[in-house]
């Protein structure tokens, strides 16, 4: 399989270094870009698999850069960003980013949202797709864990196909109130809370310690199946 | 007329005291009109010949110039000491602010310095002696490298999340959550400080949803679980718990360690605050900052000693609950 090529567009020198070490290492091509300019004009001239796009940059806001590139590329980007506040992400993820990573980040992470983005929505089709031991039927409609049917409601059904379909990506409440309840509960996040614990309870081995649906704070949830 | 009781040579003299007053109100220039004006009204109202601005007897004209000049320096001087208090109390304020500026300086360059000559020595070693270290010394510099950087992002972390508070740009953005994810949610964060050590967890399975700022509240806990997993003693246990009280959010952190010396106890929430003999790193800013979001969100905190030793930490914000969970039959 041909390696695939990611852009990296970011103006520092030392996370450029440390981004072309990591992504080298596993078998990436990469290239760099340090202003957003250079990046829109890169990207248009080779059309990378995936942009790792840095919010901070000198010459353009990364939100900026984003919606440019969102006019015509479609692989997927992951947002680089040292704000931990939760509207630049959720702002980015609504501006069609796939995936976010706060500086500092850890390089297991980093590749695994690569990973995930790279393989994109999995089609979820009839034939049962299972994750460390959980399994759902989407023909028949069913879930297993361990090989025990587990029984969930048609709501909570719907919540873990979608999660299935995007596995190790994250998902914002918005988003998954707008799939799953419709656009005219957009802020009834409550709901989400409560279906999220219900369904925790049903399918973690440990519900106050989930390992399949994790929290991720102020943005929305992630659905981790296989190890990264 | 009053001239007719005491002379208008002692009228002089109570014009000079409502010039003092003044001088001691306000500042230079209503203090010389005052001056000008009562010489003025003297002369006209109270020096023969009565209305008019002539003055007959040359006695009255050296009285009136004198008078003239003596309420202009009184004018003057008391301009002057007031401008030296005002230097004093600036000089006073510069002092108190450089004094709290050189507890951050000192406790921050300990708080970063550490960090940072970790770093600097472990990647030297690893740099210029790559071919005599052992697997397992190369691994143990790797690893402290990276404790050392995740104690100054922290550190990072916590001057941010002071000057955004200092700013006063800290504004809730709430949302509904339950409690027990976000107590394990921070519990999970924990896990390398922690080293397996359990924190007990407290909190009931029908308690609502309530509608705070998630990442605020998540701080706070974070912030006392840290504080309290850093002081105690080894053998001591951590408890969280979790509750609601008459549209509160309770949140009780407890420990089974020492307590805080009850003379220093209120004083633990100040800023750069460390206790006497703490022998432990830290810049004071933890507890300080878990004080300002709290009251953030108009939340309140208090601590207090157990009576068998350890302390308690207790936290109450206001909120708007939800009972949707009791109701929502899937």
């Amino acid at each position: 399989m041909k390696s695939a090529e990611i852009l990296v567009i970011d103006d520092e020198l030392q996370i450029q270094k440390l981004l072309g070490i990591t992504l080298q290492t596993n078998d990436f091509k990469v290239n760099f870009a340090s202003t957003a300019k250079e990046g829109l004009s890169l990207a248009k001239s080779y059309v990378p698999d995936l942009i790792l796009l840095d919010l901070g940059l000198p010459d353009e806001s990364g939100h900026a850069v984003l919606k440019k590139l969102r006019e015509w590329y479609t692989r997927p980007i992951i947002i680089l960003s040292v704000h931990s506040e939760e509207e630049n992400i959720v702002k980015a993820l609504d501006n069609g980013a796939n995936d976010y990573l706060i500086k500092p980040f850890r390089t297991g992470e980093l590749l695994a949202r690569i990973r995930s983005s790279l393989r994109g929505s999995l089609p979820v089709g009839y034939k049962p797709s299972a994750f460390n031991g959980l399994e759902i039927d989407m023909n028949l409609r069913q879930v297993k864990k361990n090989n025990e049917l587990l029984k969930l409601t048609a709501t909570e059904f719907e919540l873990l196909a979608l999660f299935f379909k995007n596995e190790g990506r994250v998902l914002t409440h918005q988003y998954l109130l707008k799939e799953i309840w419709g656009p005219g509960y957009l802020d009834q996040t409550q709901y989400l809370r409560v279906f999220i614990a219900q369904l925790r309870k049903k399918i973690e081995t440990e519900p106050n310690q989930p390992e399949f649906i994790i929290t991720e704070s102020g943005v929305g949830y992630r659905f981790i199946g296989k190890e990264h | 007329m009053l001239s007719a009781f005491i002379g208008y040579r002692v009228v002089a003299l109570i014009l000079m005291v409502t010039v003092s007053l003044i001088a001691m109100l306000f500042d230079v220039k209503p203090v010389m009109a005052a001056a000008v004006l009562s010489a003025l009204v003297w002369n006209f109202f109270f020096i023969p010949p009565k209305f008019t601005l002539a003055i007959k007897s040359a006695e009255d004209v050296l009285m009136f110039l004198m008078y003239f000049f003596v309420a202009l320096v009184n004018a003057v001087l008391t301009t002057k000491i007031r401008r030296m208090e005002k230097e004093a109390q600036k000089r006073e304020e510069k002092e108190n602010t450089l004094k709290l500026y050189n507890t951050l300086l000192n406790s921050l360059s300990h708080e970063l310095k550490t960090p940072i000559s970790t770093i600097i020595g472990a990647a030297d070693n690893l740099q210029t002696m790559a071919d005599k270290l052992s697997e397992f010394n190369k691994y143990e510099l790797v690893s402290e490298i990276s404790k050392a950087s995740l104690q100054l992002d922290r550190q990072v972390s916590n001057l941010l999340n002071m000057s955004r508070l200092e700013s006063g740009f800290i504004k809730p953005k709430n949302d509904w959550f339950e409690v027990k994810e976000l107590v394990y949610d921070v519990i999970k964060d924990l896990k390398e400080e922690t080293q397996n050590k359990p924190i007990h967890v407290v909190v009931k399975d029908n308690l609502p949803l309530f509608k705070l700022d998630y990442g605020l509240v998540w701080q706070v806990l974070h912030n006392l679980l840290h504080n309290a997993i850093t002081y105690i003693p080894k053998y001591a246990v951590i408890t969280v718990r979790a509750f609601c009280k008459e549209n509160k959010l309770v949140l009780v952190v407890e420990d089974t360690g020492h307590g805080f010396p009850e003379n220093e106890i209120n004083k633990v929430f100040e800023k750069f605050y460390r206790l006497k003999n703490s022998k432990t790193g830290g810049t004071g800013l933890g507890l300080s900052i878990v004080k300002g979001f709290v009251e953030a969100m108009h939340g309140t905190i208090t601590l207090e000693n157990m009576s068998d030793g350890g302390a308690v930490f207790t936290v109450e914000i206001p909120s708007e609950l939800s009972y949707i969970s009791h109701n929502v039959k899937p």
